[in-house]
């Protein structure tokens, strides 16, 4: 094994808390659907895809710059979300976890090859003028579009707690993710609950999508890299836990950059694929005891 | 099994055995011979997930293994393409075996199997990408050495003989299993696997044998993929494509059904050849046809294409 001066573990450490709090907002919007509506939801990826595509449009087309299309693609996409619920996989599920299984997968197939249809294979990226600007922290040098991400993800995740604890809406969510029949007993629509869950959870990823691309670039199957990487989150944050998947994103973030450092880049991802099948096999409540 | 079992096999094989005298055009042969492997395929993911329920997402594993394993048998330790073959099925259904117990000993059902067999495959396929043995990304070729003894050969007719034969006896091994023991105590720890543990079932040995054989016979599909083709990549053995065919086949052409996968596969793919001469080849669009029919068999039951016929019939 290698050995590096202490600046370059720091730096390390810090670029991978970055990535890991984008990770984490990706993996925020994955466990709040499965503690609500107790799915796994196997398009979340493509759905990222999705959403990357639309910051770059934006960005292409329209001239937005990508924290600028945060404003109009977040309802969009929770618009998106709530309809996908409502029309795609709510009617297909029949309370079957099987066939939840196979109808998001029908989603993330069809979302990632329209996009190749589309915009073909081609790895394409946005060029804004900030993408290489480095914030200094000592003697370390951290990308701007890193630290923008950080704190928006972090921002993100406090207005989520807001509306989670503090609205009407946020406290519908919490007694059906409780308690289902319970919350439909005292009149809430549950219908509308599970699809205002996933409108939100899809709306992290417009959010997530639009921190990304100053610093990422984006394909049809880009949506692939993060998926097993945000389940490995959820199920090492536990599942459903909030802030579960925030921590889980950072502690991954970490791991990933690490392991890169030492093991190369290819390899580094086996890291984060066996820390998922031991967590699975081993643990499946989570690291944090989030309920099983 | 009796013979009045075997027969609808036999007529099935007779049928599609006279496709290369009427066929004759490599292109077609090349699509037919295409299309049987991924029906092999399916027949493994048949096995596992439409008799017993366990809906894997990653029989890539078991795809790349065997195709991996025959092609470096042949070309880092010179071993014959025939034993080669063997060999690559049963590494597959050793790593069918090996993955099966750890995930089922883990009590894993439903989604958390989904994503775990998921996750083994992408494991074994950024080491097929990473390692030096298989070729890293650059892939392995398999030389080519046109002769029956190297399992390869001139025409693509024997090719197709030798696929329609290994998917006629993945037939003939389902029918078998649907009327053994085995097959009843997999069926009954799909409907209901707490009922059939009651019962005296061995859930885990029914569902370790079921997971053995599945990958063995996707192995099977993996290995002939690498003798037609002669060249490997980790994306092409462990891609999520593969684990994506395997999949859909049975559950549009019938999961739980003999000749389900074969349906299924058969009915993609002429579908995909169709849309590519009607519209032109535009890249992914056969997938969303795939995907939006995926969804629309969960959505719409029946599931799938026997079952559309069944309720048609019973309509008029």
């Amino acid at each position: 094994m290698r050995s590096y001066p202490p600046e370059i573990i720091g730096e390390a450490v810090l670029n991978g808390l970055l990535t890991g709090a984008i990770y984490g907002l990706v993996a925020l919007g994955l466990t709040l659907v499965y503690g609500v509506l107790h799915i796994i939801n196997f398009a979340h990826g493509a759905l990222l895809t999705l959403a990357m595509y639309a910051a770059f449009v934006a960005w292409k087309v329209f001239g937005l710059d990508p924290y600028v299309a945060i404003l109009p693609l977040v309802p969009l996409f929770f618009a998106l979300g709530y309809g996908v619920q409502r029309l795609v996989i709510m009617p297909a599920s029949k309370g079957e976890d099987s066939n939840i299984l196979l109808v998001t997968l029908g989603l993330s197939i069809v979302i990632e090859n329209v996009m190749l249809a589309i915009f073909r294979s081609d790895t394409l990226s946005v060029q804004v003028p900030y993408a290489m600007e480095v914030v200094e922290l000592g003697p370390m040098l951290l990308g701007f579009p890193r630290v923008v991400g950080f704190g928006v993800a972090f921002l993100v995740a406090a207005v989520l707690f807001v509306i989670l604890t503090m609205t009407d809406t946020g406290r519908a969510i919490r007694a059906v993710a409780k308690e289902r029949t319970g919350a439909a007993l005292v009149g809430i629509d549950v219908k509308h609950i599970y699809a205002v869950t996933f409108g939100i959870g899809t709306a992290c990823l417009a959010v997530a999508a639009c921190l990304l691309l100053p610093f990422f670039y984006v394909n049809p199957r880009v949506g692939n890299a993060f998926v097993l990487v945000a389940f490995t989150i959820v199920v090492l944050g536990g599942m459903g836990s909030v802030p579960g998947a925030l921590l889980g994103g950072l502690f991954i973030g970490v791991m990933e950059s690490l392991s890169g450092l030492y093991f190369g880049e290819s390899l580094g991802q086996i890291g984060i694929f066996l820390i998922f099948i031991l967590v699975l096999l081993f643990r499946p409540t989570g690291l944090f005891g989030a309920k099983a | 099994m009796t013979a009045k079992d075997l027969l609808p096999i036999a007529l099935f094989a007779a049928v599609a055995a006279l496709l290369p005298l009427f066929v004759t055009q490599n292109t077609w042969l090349n699509f037919a011979v295409f299309t049987l492997i991924i029906c092999l395929a399916a027949q493994g993911w048949n096995i596992l997930g439409g008799y017993g329920g366990q809906y894997s997402f990653g029989h890539a594993a078991f795809f790349g293994t065997a195709a991996y394993a025959t092609a470096i048998l042949q070309m880092r330790y010179g071993m014959n393409a025939y034993p080669a073959f063997a060999v690559g099925v049963a590494a597959a259904s050793a790593v069918g075996a090996v993955i099966g117990f750890l995930s089922f000993r883990s009590g894993l059902r439903g989604s958390y199997f989904a994503l775990v067999t998921l996750a083994f495959a992408e494991v074994f396929r950024v080491l097929a990408n990473a390692s030096e043995v298989t070729g890293g990304a650059a892939g392995i070729l398999i030389k080519l050495d046109v002769r029956p003894a190297n399992f390869q050969f001139d025409s693509r007719a024997s090719f197709y003989w030798i696929a329609l034969g290994l998917v006629t006896a993945a037939l003939v091994v389902t029918r078998a299993l649907e009327r053994s023991r085995l097959g009843a105590q997999l069926v009954a720890v799909r409907e209901n696997e707490n009922a059939a543990l009651a019962l005296g079932v061995d859930a885990l040995r029914v569902k370790l044998s079921a997971i053995a054989l599945s990958a063995a016979i996707t192995g099977a599909a993996g290995a002939l993929y690498a003798q037609y083709f002669l060249y490997l990549d980790a994306n092409i053995a462990y891609g999520t494509w593969i684990s994506v065919e395997a999949l859909l086949a049975p559950i549009i052409g019938g999961a739980g059904t003999v000749f389900g996968p074969v349906l299924g596969g058969v009915v993609l793919h002429g579908l995909s050849e169709f849309t590519k001469t009607l519209v032109g080849r535009i890249p992914g669009l056969d997938l969303v046809i795939f995907g939006v029919l995926l969804i629309l068999v969960v959505r719409f039951p029946p599931r799938e294409i026997p079952g559309l016929i069944r309720m048609w019939r019973a309509r008029r």
